[in-house]
Parts: structure tokens; sequence; C-alpha cells
């Protein structure tokens, strides 16, 4: 029984590892499934841009107020709104491509935050601030975090059928619901919201760990849609769990531990996966000879 | 017969680029109308702007109010994700998108609809089968399913034969008509002339202006439809040959 002692007394004996479980299950539950439909769209990378475009806006609240919940919270999703217009204008007033303009833009974010937080913060500050401390999430942020997957959770429930279709045809979408502008603009928020959660856990460099990766790997693992949100929830806990221990043991950064787990999930689904892997198309190949 | 959908004066502007110019015409109901041009001439901008999916920069469309939510329209297959991963049932039952309610459930009866149209078009037995499994052919029939269930009044289909086989085209073109026979107002873009003078009574003639409207055969003797026109400037008399259509038709019908 001592394996499973080791397992689960972590989690038992300690307070903070308590609240940092309790974070990346309840982030897994409203992020994954999102991640879901943010590879669906393709936006995975647009994803990452947003993620660090957050940093300006709770740079200026860490300047202002400290390291609080609730302003660097706002902040970062008031500097990925204004991210997100400028590229907008961007993309559609000069010859820029979506692409280039959110690669132009996340670079000045983080470049920017770096800077101003290097106004008043020291080296441990920005480290805060750029990979998260999960160890010491406290009770506040953690209110975010559930507010803000509950939130995603209703919507996306509330819109399933409407996302998919639009993910799969977005042009059908727009002929038969003249108005759909607006989906796109909830979607969009959603994400937002989850970014700055994820901020809290996973800082900006690692906040999309727990929605995208997952996302990717189950995507490997079934044809369905629904199967695939539960799959990545799963995914996402169990790496949270892995990644805990082994930062717990192993005297590892907790947040960085927890994103290589997910990305070592999502590198072995991608080779040994049912569905387009490496080992379904070597198998479907020898099928065909 | 009453005009359902009208265009009053209207310009479409992308940028400095001027997709479609002054063009004015109605499309009554139950009317059968092809739209030739050649490429760049603004045949899809016409079809999205009556669908409603980009708005013109001068001039009015006017669709009558009944159809507004009854318009189906088929745009080229490039819009599409080929590998989403959904199934060809799924893929047909978002046709019932305007009828569904709240979330967007799918009744029984509705399935047993979308069953009903595979079957037409040549897919029965196909509902369980992912949609990144099918041929093009395969994928332009189940489109069709799911106009079939969208059971529009206007239909927009912008180059539906296009990356078919011949037979699949002969099967499309027969649905085509029997949505005419029932009534229903259709335009299609289409580049196959042979098509064009068999099937469709009517034509519109696009090059950025509107060159023509009316009766097809009509078109053809005034020579705003005509097979030698591009092929006679290419080649010169001596090898004024007629287009490959001939070879394509000989295919449809087997």
């Amino acid at each position: 029984m001592a394996i499973i002692e080791l397992l689960i007394d972590p989690f038992v004996q300690y307070a903070f590892m308590k609240r940092a479980l309790a974070a990346c299950v309840i982030l897994a539950l409203g992020s994954a499934p999102l991640g879901v439909f943010m590879t669906l769209r393709r936006m995975t990378l647009l994803g990452d841009a947003m993620a660090h475009a957050i940093l300006p806006g709770v740079a200026i609240a860490f300047l202002l107020t400290g390291l609080s919940v609730w302003p660097m919270a706002i902040g970062g999703l008031v500097t990925g709104i204004v991210m997100a217009l400028m590229v907008a204008f961007l993309t559609r007033y000069t010859q820029l491509k979506e692409d280039a303009a959110f690669t132009l833009l996340y670079l000045l974010s983080l470049a920017g935050g770096v800077t101003l937080v290097s106004l008043k913060g020291n080296s441990v500050d920005l480290l805060h601030l750029l990979f998260g401390n999960i160890l010491a999430i406290d009770a506040e942020s953690l209110i975010l975090i559930t507010g803000a997957s509950c939130l995603s959770l209703g919507v996306l429930a509330v819109l399933y059928r409407r996302l998919v279709i639009e993910c799969f045809d977005p042009v059908f979408m727009e002929s038969v619901a003249r108005k759909s502008m607006w989906v796109r603009f909830v979607f969009f928020s959603l994400l937002m919201i989850n970014l700055v959660a994820a901020f809290q856990a996973l800082g900006t460099l690692l906040a999309l760990g727990l929605m995208i990766l997952p996302a990717i790997a189950a995507r490997f693992w079934t044809r369905n849609i629904d199967m695939a949100m539960l799959l990545s929830i799963l995914i996402a806990i169990t790496a949270s769990v892995i990644g805990l221990l082994t930062s717990y043991y192993g005297k590892m950064p907790a947040g960085a531990a927890i994103v290589m787990t997910a990305g070592i999930l999502g590198i072995i689904s991608a080779l040994t996966g049912h569905y387009g892997s490496a080992v379904s198309y070597l198998f479907q190949s020898k099928k065909m000879d | 017969m009453s005009a359902l959908v009208t265009l009053d004066n209207v310009s479409v502007r992308y940028g400095r680029h001027m997709a479609l110019q002054d063009v004015s015409g109605t499309f009554d109901a139950g009317s059968l109308t092809a739209v030739a041009g050649p490429n760049g001439a603004g045949k899809s901008t016409l079809l999205k702007v009556i669908a409603g999916a980009i708005k013109p920069t001068q001039g009015q469309v006017t669709v009558c109010k009944t159809c507004m939510r009854r318009t189906a329209y088929l745009p080229q297959t490039s819009a599409i994700q080929r590998d989403f991963p959904i199934n060809v049932m799924q893929a047909v039952c978002t046709g019932f998108w305007p009828d569904t309610r709240g979330f967007g459930a799918i009744t029984a009866a509705m399935k047993e609809r979308a069953k009903t149209a595979l079957e037409a078009v040549g897919l029965g037995g196909f509902e369980k089968r992912q949609i990144n499994g099918l041929s093009g052919g395969e994928f332009q029939r189940m489109l069709f399913a799911r106009l079939i269930v969208q059971d529009a009044r206007v239909i927009l289909l912008d180059e539906p034969f296009t990356a078919v086989d011949a037979a699949t085209t002969a099967r499309l073109i027969k649905i085509m008509l029997d949505w005419h026979r029932e009534g229903r107002m259709i335009v299609c873009v289409l580049h196959d002339l042979l098509l064009i003078r068999k099937y469709f009574p009517e034509s519109f003639v696009l090059s950025g202006k509107c060159l023509g409207r009316g009766h097809t055969h009509e078109l053809f003797e005034q020579k705003l439809l005509s097979f030698d026109l591009d092929m006679a400037e290419l080649l010169g008399p001596a090898g004024s040959r007629p287009l490959s259509h001939e070879h394509d038709h000989s295919h449809g019908h087997h």
C-alpha cells in the first residue's frame, strides 16, 4: 500500500497541495472543453498569442496594486481585448495577415509587460507573472477560477450545437442565422476569461497548457466531439495529478511539471492514438500493401 | 409569377476591386436560373449578396420576407473543413438549424427526414460514416442532402458540379430538377455551357456588370452565351475546335 500512500499523502497532508489540485481540476473542467473547440477552429496559436497579450494589463495592475487577484484579472482582460481589436484593425486596414499581426502584438505585449514589471518588481515577481505559482494559490484565486469554469461550462452547454455547426461550416451558419457575429464574440470572451483564470495558476507563458494540450491529446483517441471534451478533461486532471506529484517529490516547479506532463501525454497520443496518430498511419499503410 | 428576389443597382466592392457593378434583375418563384461568366466576373459575389452573407456597397437586395429564413446557400466546397470530426448524419442534420429551438436539439422526425434525404442522393447507409472518409462526389451529395432537409424556397448553388464526376453530376441535376418541379427558386453558378443550355430555362450572364439575362436560348442566339467565343480567339480560325464540354457531357448520363 506504500505506493498509494505516496500518491495520496501529499494531497492529504498539505493544504497548498490540496488547493493546487483543486485549482487544476476546476480549471480542467472549464477550459479543456474550450480547448477542443480551439483545436477544431484551428485557433490554438491564436490562443497562445492571446495568453501573452494579457501580460501588459496584468503588469500595470501589479504596478498599481501589487500581486492582487482581481485587478490583475481585469487588467489582463482589458489588454487582451485591446490586442484583439488591434489585430482586427491591422489585418483589415493594412496588408498584414492575421498570423503576422498576432506575432507582432504578442511579442510587443510580452516585452512591454516584462519591462513594466521590472519597474517595480524583482525577478521573483516576474517569474510569478510569467509562470504562475500554483502552489501558492489562495482562496481568492480559487474563486476566480471556479467562476470562470462555471461560466464557460454553462455557456458551452447552451451554445454547444451552434458552436459545432459554426466550426464545421461558418459560411452555412452565416447564411441561415444572419447575425452570428455575437457567437464569435462570446467564444472569444470565454477564451479570455479562461486565460485570465489560468494565469493565476500557470502564468502568462503556460496559461494555455491545461486548455490546449489535453484537447490536442484527446482528439487522437476519439472522433466524437462530446467524447473529446470529456477525455480532454480527464487528461487535464491526470496531467495535473502527475505533474503535482512530480513537482512534490522531484522538487520541480509545479506549473512547468503539469504542463510538461500534459505535453508528454500529447506526444504519446500523437504517436499511439487511435485516430490520425503515427502508429495508425503506419498500420493503415501496411494494410494497403 | 412573383419576384422572390429583387436586385436594384447592386454594386459590391472589395477594397479597390469592383466585384459587381450596377446589377439589377429579379428572380421569380419557381425559376431556374444559371449564372454564367468568366472567372472573377462576380458570380459567387452575386450569390453571396442574395444569401445575405455580404452586404452590397451600393444598391439594394430585396428578398421576400417569408423566404428570408428559407434560403439555402451552397458555397464552393473549399469553405468547409473536410477533416471535421462529425459523421454524415450529423452533418446533414446541421441543415435543420433554423427549425430547431433553444439548444438546437434534433428530433427523431428530423433524423428520419435526414435519412430519406440521404437515400435520395444515393448515400443510404452512410449515416455513421465520418465525413473525412467521403470522396469528393460523396461529399457533394451529402451537401445536397443537407439542402434537401433545409426545405428552402430559395436555393443558391455555387458551382455545385465543378469537382464531381459525371455520374454524380447527373444525379445532382436530377435532384435540382425535382426542386424546380416543386416550385422552388434556384440560382446556380456554373461554367458548363452544355448543362446550361440543356437544363436551365433562364440565364444571367455576368462580367462584373450584367451583360444579359433572360431565356437561355435567346442568350445563345445573341452570342452572349457561346461555345466557341474564347477558344476561337485563342486558337485562331484553323484550330477552333469546340470546347471539351462535348466530352464531359457524353459521360454525363450513363
